[in-house]
């Protein structure tokens, strides 16, 4: 795929091609009302143009050994007019729909982001002749995931919308709104991590904002509504303060690019905008105090969830505080932003524990991983950046994956409540084998998403935060306890019980599939990963090399577990072991009625018996838990921003 | 990869069920004798095991056999992987897999206290799994290291530095150990509401491995109370074996002293425990460091 | 050897006056102390080698006792302990009751006594444990002509006290020992001689594997 040199030319058109033909493509999705076989042809056809052109660059670049050269658009009047056009137009859409539900304060937040910008931008304030665009590896990084996990999520939703309807006859069809609303998305993607001008990534940063919004009210019921809007007024006051931050950039410190924000480390005001960029990714990442918004995300149907927690989203926030980390290495920011994260990872999973149902324990867990990778990037050393990327591109893949199949089981079952799962290796052993490997994906010790969080710890404890170290340790005992308990309710095994129709259509399989696939790909690859992708990401933001984190031995000891892992079954069906086992029913006290899962009571009748896993609701629930740790993380936040942003001044 | 990390890995993969089931022998007998009996003879868990072993199985399910035989050999991997030099961290990562899959095997079964068994041990495994990752973070601090290799060419214990590790990692140990006032998800002692919890669905074979397995697991849980004790200097190993061994004792004391608890009490008071001695040890450790 | 030493043991109470389960937790005392033989109180059937049974069986335990002792991995033994477990004893006439332990499962040993003494019971078990061994040795050889195991979560054990009738209780539901003794006589039947413990009796293996889950349909038939 790679040639060198050759191909450069062809990366600025194929840039320009992925930011403006997802919105293309929404445009024509748009004008496709009905689910037919055409609009999934131009769904899929168009998704893997886009799939390819992303690989094609990411690659190239990744190959290049040299990124400095795909900086370019000097000169760009016509762009910039159109991102001016663009925020006045979002603008409009916001204040339009706050008057309409009579959601009021969405139009003060709407206003106090944009309106300065527009000033800024048509009083001439900004400071020009800086390169817009820049494809350095991280960005190239993000282009495999969103290009890649994003496109397969749509793919998943042509074919997930049409049985979505098919089941909630009570929801207008809109599902060619929904789908182009999926592109717009992903065009936005692709512009803000192509975007080095700040202004050009608050402008996307906005659609996302706007585009996620949207999704959420999908289904327009009262709750959908009042969710979406509190996922509106969240990010736009996090919009507000990347406005704030853009502002002081430019008219400040004369500064209108990202890379120079993180290049900047002699000047000392330069943390003024990184803590406001830092608390705009904070509502972005759905960090404490600001988590709501994405718990509340899950009434849209399943697409927009997988889209918004794994690929696009709230890897916003994230892919911004990895950019700025250097900056953050051992400011008041750096160790708020670690406070807050190791929080949020550790308050998240022990909510965890408390919910049964399936989305929501995802959605808890996203927020829990975010709070990890948030706090990997506010260290701000190179193991810590180095472990916040492995992190985002594992979390990406199995939260897909794990959404997605939670989406199929719903849609199968009627309901996505863990407990209804019980058994669920028998009833729909297909999708069950592929939620273990999510699952495992997530938690489980050779896995990608392990390697990580072993990468985390190192770099907590050599940057000597106890208390992060703390957080880590606890919080990863309580993820076990989530992840473990609903692997067990799959697992189960229940006699007499027969397998239901897999109604999961193809077009849901060519998404989740390749998804399973590169999970396991991705245990034996992590390690020409952290050589090929992480280590030049490392080296510009910090020029610095280091040595492995995870290093040789353990490597081929991990190699050996994940090896170990997939043949143990395969050995244990050659030998045939427990041939000679006896089959029993499980013992109920001798009263077992014929399976086990009735008894027989002391009146001497059948009764049935089951058993609910562990929520302990009393001493972690959402009631008791959720309230306090946002007033705790919301005095954290109020303090950085106190502290820091009206110390400057 | 030297003779001596290969050698000290077969030591382990040959001897430590032999250790273990001694150890399990004398718990017994110490117990016994706490309780003014007699007890069995020392290698009784040798006569148990080898009687499972001989026994036909019985099953609930067919991937019950799968995930105890990945359990047994998980653990025996991981207890190699820590005694032939490896890395802490792995070591514990890899334990905690292990466990999972043991925790697998009784919540396929579907009966009611192999479940009951399955969540209270998932219960467990999130009290003593923080310690079991600060002890790495521990000896890292004191030795600079996570490999075991390094560690035991330390200058001086490892212990001078993180007496509260060693204590919160004792304290964990009853859960580990399965000791009684943290006992709940099976019982080592007749007439329990919960049968025998995670275990009982499980019979002959599967049963047998399973204690080989805690046997494996016995031996990997001495090997690093003694980690606390070893220097470069070899007259540490006698200190460390004295060490196991009062460390051993005080478990079963322990075990025969206190009734079980409920969950929610095992939940604060480890965590506690682990917070204010492992916590605070940490927080000297980083000050001074 | 492999199983006299650590017989593991599974109490359970018929319809007993409780005098006798005292005795049997007796036995566990430092006065006793049974344990000097390995012998533990498992209180589950799936680890259990020796079943003790006390106190006459009625209508509703006698399900619960047949489903406990199905769930025994082979080899295994019973011991009736007191005279109520041996043939009813004192209850023998009362309108629950229908009578010993082995009214529902074949048992190994009567221990009599009422109540029946600590040191008699030990003296049971021990007995029990010599049976064990045999066992485990025609289990050994049974196995190797091919007893095919025999799927028990299939042939449940269904039975509420409505379904009661005590002229054919016992024949209703086999027990595992007459299901195999009936899988053993067809194996018997289709193979050409007698099993030897040798390495020539493994070929006559396959015949016999399939006609084991063919003797358990008829069984089933007859159950049924």
């Amino acid at each position: 795929m790679y040639v060198k040199g050759a191909n450069t030319l062809a990366i600025p058109t194929l840039v320009n091609f992925l930011i403006i033909f997802p919105f293309v493509m929404a445009i024509i999705i748009g004008l496709l009302r009905e689910a037919t076989p055409l609009r999934s042809a131009v769904i899929i056809l168009g998704g893997f143009t886009i799939m390819i052109s992303a690989v094609y660059v990411a690659v190239n670049v990744l190959m290049s050994g040299d990124t400095s050269q795909f900086m370019y658009l000097e000169e760009t009047h016509i762009p910039d007019t159109l991102v001016i056009c663009g925020e006045v137009f979002l603008m409009g859409l916001v204040c339009f729909l706050s008057i309409k539900y009579k959601k009021y304060y969405a139009i003060l937040f709407s206003l106090i982001g944009t309106i300065p910008v527009l000033w800024m931008d048509l009083s001439g304030k900004v400071v020009e002749g800086n390169t817009h665009v820049r494809i350095d590896t991280f960005a190239a990084v993000m282009y495999l995931i969103v290009g890649i996990v994003g496109i397969l999520i749509c793919i998943y939703a042509s074919g997930y919308m049409k049985d979505y309807h098919h089941h909630h006859t009570d929801v207008e069809d809109r599902s060619n709104y929904f789908l182009a609303l999926m592109f717009v998305f992903l065009g936005a993607m692709f512009g803000l991590i192509s975007s080095d001008n700040l202004g050009w990534i608050y402008f996307f940063w906005e659609i996302t904002s706007v585009c996620s919004f949207l999704m959420i009210g999908y289904t327009r019921t009262q709750e959908a509504v009042d969710n979406s809007f509190r996922a509106l007024w969240m990010n736009l006051l996090g919009g507000c303060g990347f406005a704030a931050g853009l502002l002081y950039c430019n008219i400040e410190l004369g500064i209108s690019n990202l890379s120079q924000v993180t290049e900047a480390g002699a000047n000392s005001l330069v943390i003024v905008p990184v803590t406001l960029f830092a608390f705009a990714a904070l509502t972005k990442s759905a960090q404490f105090p600001f988590s709501r918004w994405l718990l509340g995300a899950m009434v849209a149907p399943t697409p927009s969830s997988a889209l918004l927690h794994s690929a696009t989203m709230v890897k916003i926030g994230v892919y911004m505080l990895i950019r700025v980390a250097p900056v953050m290495y051992g400011t008041l920011t750096g160790v708020m932003i670690t406070v807050i994260g190791g929080f949020t990872f550790f308050a998240a999973s022990l909510l965890a524990i408390t919910v049964s149902d399936g989305k929501k324990v995802l959605a808890y867990s996203t927020i829990s991983n975010l709070g990890l990778i948030t706090a990997c990037a506010g260290t701000g050393t190179t193991e810590g950046v180095w472990a916040a990327v492995m992190l985002v591109m594992f979390h990406a893949v199995s939260k897909s994956l794990l959404f997605q199949t939670v989406g199929d089981i719903e849609n199968c079952m009627h309901s996505r409540d863990i407990e209804d799962m019980h058994g669920l290796i028998i009833k729909l052993p297909r999708l069950a084998f592929i939620m273990i490997i999510g699952i495992c994906g997530m938690f489980m010790a050779p896995f990608g998403m392990l390697v990580s969080k072993w990468a985390a710890l190192k770099s907590f404890v050599d940057s000597g935060s106890v208390w992060l170290v703390l957080f880590l340790v606890f919080g990863s005992g309580s993820t076990l306890f989530y992840w473990a308990k609903w692997l067990g309710k799959i697992c189960t095994v229940i006699h007499q019980s027969f397998e239901l129709e897999d109604i999961t259509p193809k077009s849901e399989m060519v998404s989740i599939l390749p998804l399973t696939v590169m999970i396991v790909v991705m245990c034996f690859a992590f390690p020409w990963m952290s050589g090929h992708m992480i280590q030049p990401i490392l080296d510009e933001a910090f020029h610095t090399n280091i040595p492995d984190v995870i290093g040789g031995s353990d490597v081929i000891i991990m190699m050996i577990m994940v090896t170990m892992i997939f043949l143990i079954p395969i050995a244990s069906r050659f030998l045939s072991l427990g041939k000679n086992s006896k089959m029993t029913m499980s013992y109920v006290a001798g009263v077992n009625a014929g399976d086990d899962r009735h008894y027989i009571d002391s009146f001497g009748k059948e009764r049935a018996l089951y058993m609910s896993n562990w929520y302990m609701e009393d001493m972690f629930g959402e009631k008791k838990l959720l309230w306090p740790c946002i007033w705790i993380a919301t005095i954290l936040v109020l303090v950085m921003l106190i502290v820091v942003v009206g110390g400057a001044f | 990869m030297t003779v001596a990390m290969i050698v000290r890995a077969l030591l382990y993969i040959l001897l430590a069920p032999f250790i273990g089931a001694l150890l399990s022998g004398v718990d017994r007998v110490f117990s016994a004798r706490m309780q003014g009996r007699v007890g069995p003879p020392i290698i009784q868990p040798l006569y148990d095991v080898n009687k499972l072993l001989h026994k036909q199985t019985t099953v609930v399910n067919s991937i019950q056999v799968l995930f105890v035989t990945v359990y047994l050999v998980f653990t025996i991997f991981t207890g190699t992987l820590f005694f032939a030099g490896g890395d802490m961290l792995l070591v514990f990562f890899a334990l905690s897999m292990s466990e999972v899959m043991l925790v697998l095997a009784a919540f396929s079964t579907n009966g009611p206290y192999s479940i009951m068994g399955a969540q209270r041990e998932l219960l467990q495994m999130m009290c003593y799994e923080p310690m079991t990752l600060l002890v790495a973070i521990g000896f890292y601090y004191a030795n600079g290291s996570f490999m075991v290799n390094d560690l035991m060419k330390a200058e001086l214990p490892a212990i001078a530095q993180i007496p509260g590790f060693f204590i919160g990692f004792a304290f964990i140990l009853i859960i580990k150990l399965r000791k009684s006032p943290f006992d709940l998800s099976t019982s080592h002692h007749m007439h329990q509401e919960m049968v025998k919890g995670l275990t009982t669905d499980l019979s002959g074979h599967n049963l047998a491995f399973v204690e080989i397995a805690e046997w494996y697991d016995t031996v990997l849980m001495m090997g690093i109370v003694g980690m606390f004790f070893v220097t470069s200097n070899p007259i540490s190993y006698l200190w460390a074996v004295i060490a196991c061994a009062v460390v051993f004792f005080l478990e079963t004391l322990i075990d025969n002293l206190f009734p079980r608890v409920k969950y929610k009490t095992m939940l604060i008071v480890t965590w506690s425990v682990i917070l204010v001695f492992a916590g605070t040890n940490l927080l000297i450790l980083n000050v001074l460091k | 050897m492999n199983i006299s030493k650590s017989p593991w043991v599974l109490h359970y109470d018929g319809s007993s006056c409780n005098g006798c389960d005292i005795e049997v937790l007796a036995t566990m005392t430092p006065l006793y102390d049974v344990e000097r033989f390995g012998i533990i109180n498992t209180g589950n059937p799936k680890h259990a080698d020796v079943l003790l049974l006390t106190g006459g069986v009625n209508a509703q335990t006698a399900p619960v006792i047949r489903q406990l002792y199905n769930m025994m991995p082979d080899p295994k033994v019973v011991v009736a302990c007191g005279i109520c477990a041996c043939d009813g004893g004192i209850f023998k006439e009362c309108y629950n009751i229908l009578g010993g332990a082995d009214k529902v499962v074949p048992v190994d040993v009567y221990v009599p006594g009422c109540a029946v003494r600590p040191e008699a019971l030990i003296e049971g078990v021990v007995k029990a444990v010599g049976i064990l061994e045999e066992k485990r040795k025609k289990l050994k050889e049974s196995m190797k002509v091919g007893y095919c195991t025999v799927d028990y979560s299939k042939i449940a054990v269904h039975m509420t006290a409505d379904d009661y009738d005590p002229s054919n209780q016992y024949d209703a539901v086999l027990t595992e020992e007459a299901l195999r003794e009936q899988a053993e006589e067809k194996i018997k039947a289709t193979a050409k001689p007698a099993p030897k413990p040798a390495p020539a009796a493994a070929k006559p293996a396959p015949a016999p594997a399939n006609a084991a889950p063919a003797a358990n349909n008829d069984v089933k038939g007859e159950n049924s």
